[in-house]
């Protein structure tokens, strides 16, 4: 009457335990062996030497300095106005790409779409901050930079997930509205355009808000808003006016948050 | 006669929002609020159109990348951002697990859960180039402080995305766990884990790949990878080996973003 006359319950057979085993075991050597790469010239006093110099830091950030805040709002209204002004630009670019993009209203499959979707991927596949990098040593340092990066790292995102929606539609209604005789124009406006208006909206204020966060750091590379004023302080290791800067940015992304939580929460 | 006059022939959209009041009261809004923004932009139009000779040679450095000329900075920098980004990974999501554990309201104390939740949104507030130019204080120059970044900002997302996904389990299935007379660590492994798994594999190969396009930025402030390489081409005016870091990094996140999809129908 002992237990191992019973058959054990198992939750895999043998085979899949050991095809799982090798599996783990080719990641654990894979971290391993990136981990080695990696740290090959890393200086390792200074790594244990962390905490000290964290520890210092943030005595030296301690408290912030209050009354830099006056200097703060111009730059902060920059920051809104590249991440406002860039949403406004990619949602007029990224719309058209959209449509393009999605397989039930490209004018060709096999020519444009694949140029839509490549473009979509390009666009999404650069972080904002090097996009205005690279357009900070193209049209030179300011705002404008700020606005276009913004616009061209949101043109995938917008034009990604409006496609995807149109997809989604439903049919019947195109083929009702075509049933009127309506032109092609027609059947855009009141058959497909309703039908993702919501998503759109959506889509629109969840990317603003994102963008209020990627506007905040584009000053780091000469693109205009409050990044600057990070810039200069940490060049100058002003350290309590980098922590109210941090404080600043931190309440705007709250603020923010809370904005296009309001809308989204109000138009879908 | 009179009967086909008094039928309505013709049909108006109602409009989005009801009250005429409220509906111009946001137009109005929203058109004093462009023209003051743009009206505050300072645009050095002089600067632009010098600029532009520059933009078209990055335009042409785009069709005839150089990837000879600097081919060892590049290698070196993608050798830093990969790695970066597999060990972030790894090393951040195996942390997101507990603090994700302790940020779902239905398996933590109140105390513990109130911590989780303050960590998971400081970690998701600050954009990773913020944190980075923190870490690169604390470590010093070098892939280590990229490392550290990504994997902080990973157990921000990966928390978060894991703790929504515990308190939306099947309940009923934890209670059989329970039932049992399983321990606490039995009900995770076998009430939860198996729920949540599928998910977390998804969202883990997500966070790959939004992990290394974040390993191109950190390198800007001195934190490894191929931002660095990318910010000394720029500096320099190169705009043909500029392109060709971009085109690489498109390449790749294209690669990584096929293969994950590939790989999440497979697994699951």
């Amino acid at each position: 009457m002992s237990d191992a006359a019973l058959p054990q319950w198992r939750r895999r057979t043998t085979r899949a335990e050991l095809g799982r085993w090798f599996g783990w075991l080719a990641l654990v050597a894979l971290f391993v062996f990136c981990w080695e790469i990696m740290t090959q010239d890393t200086i390792w006093a200074f790594v244990t030497d962390a905490p000290t110099q964290g520890a210092d830091i943030v005595g030296r950030m301690l408290p912030p300095r209050w009354s830099y805040l006056n200097a703060l709002w111009g730059p902060l209204w920059d920051t809104l106005n590249i991440a406002t002004l860039g949403t406004l630009a990619a949602i007029v670019l990224g719309v058209p790409v959209a449509f393009l993009a999605a397989r039930n209203t490209t004018p060709s499959v096999t020519f444009i779409r694949p140029l839509a979707l490549l473009l979509i991927v390009a666009s999404r596949s650069i972080n904002a901050i090097i996009w205005a990098l690279l357009l900070v040593s193209i049209l030179g340092p300011g705002v404008l930079a700020g606005i276009i990066a913004i616009a061209l790292r949101s043109i995938g995102f917008v034009a990604k997930l409006l496609y995807e929606a149109i997809e989604e539609i439903d049919h019947s209604q195109v083929e009702a509205v075509l049933a009127t005789g309506a032109s092609p124009a027609q059947v855009m406006d009141y058959a497909i355009v309703p039908q993702i208006l919501p998503a759109f909206a959506g889509i629109s204020v969840f990317r603003w808000d994102i963008n209020i966060r990627e506007s905040t750091v584009l000053g780091l590379v000469g693109a205009g808003g409050i990044g600057l004023q990070l810039e200069a302080s940490l060049n100058v290791l002003a350290w309590p006016q980098v922590s109210l800067i941090l404080v600043v940015i931190l309440a705007t992304v709250v603020v923010s948050e809370w904005v296009s939580a309001r809308v989204r929460h109000a138009v879908i | 006669m009179s009967e086909a006059a008094a039928y309505p022939s013709t049909w108006r959209r109602p409009p989005a929002i009801e009250r005429p009041l409220l509906r111009w009261g946001l137009v109005a809004g929203a058109v004093l609020y462009l023209v003051l923004a743009v009206g505050s932009l300072e645009v050095n139009w002089l600067r632009v159109y010098e600029g532009l000779e520059r933009g078209w040679r990055f335009v042409a450095g785009f069709l005839h990348p150089n990837f000879t000329d600097r081919w060892e900075d590049i290698a070196i920098g993608m050798q830093e951002s990969l790695t970066m980004t597999v060990t972030s990974t790894a090393v951040g999501i195996l942390l997101s697990i507990p603090v994700g554990i302790g940020a779902a309201r239905n398996l933590a104390p109140a105390p513990v859960y109130y911590v989780c939740r303050a960590f998971i949104a400081v970690a998701r507030s600050f954009q990773e180039i913020i944190v980075a130019i923190l870490f690169v204080a604390m470590v010093g120059f070098g892939p280590f402080a990229g490392f550290l970044t990504l994997s902080f900002a990973t157990i921000g997302f990966m928390g978060k995305l894991l703790a929504e996904d515990i308190e939306d389990i099947d309940e009923a299935q934890a209670e059989a766990i329970r039932a049992t007379g399983a321990s606490w660590l039995q009900l995770i492994n076998y009430g939860i884990q198996p729920q949540v798994m599928p998910r977390l594999i998804g969202l883990s190969l997500y966070r790959l790949d939004i992990n290394f396009r974040e390993s191109a930025v950190v390198g800007i402030v001195g934190a490894g990878g191929i931002g660095a390489t990318l910010n000394t081409a720029l500096d320099r005016y190169e705009y043909d080996s500029a392109a060709a870091i971009l085109i690489l990094i498109i390449v790749i996140v294209m690669i990584a973003e096929y293969s994950s999809s590939y790989l999440r129908k497979f697994l699951q």
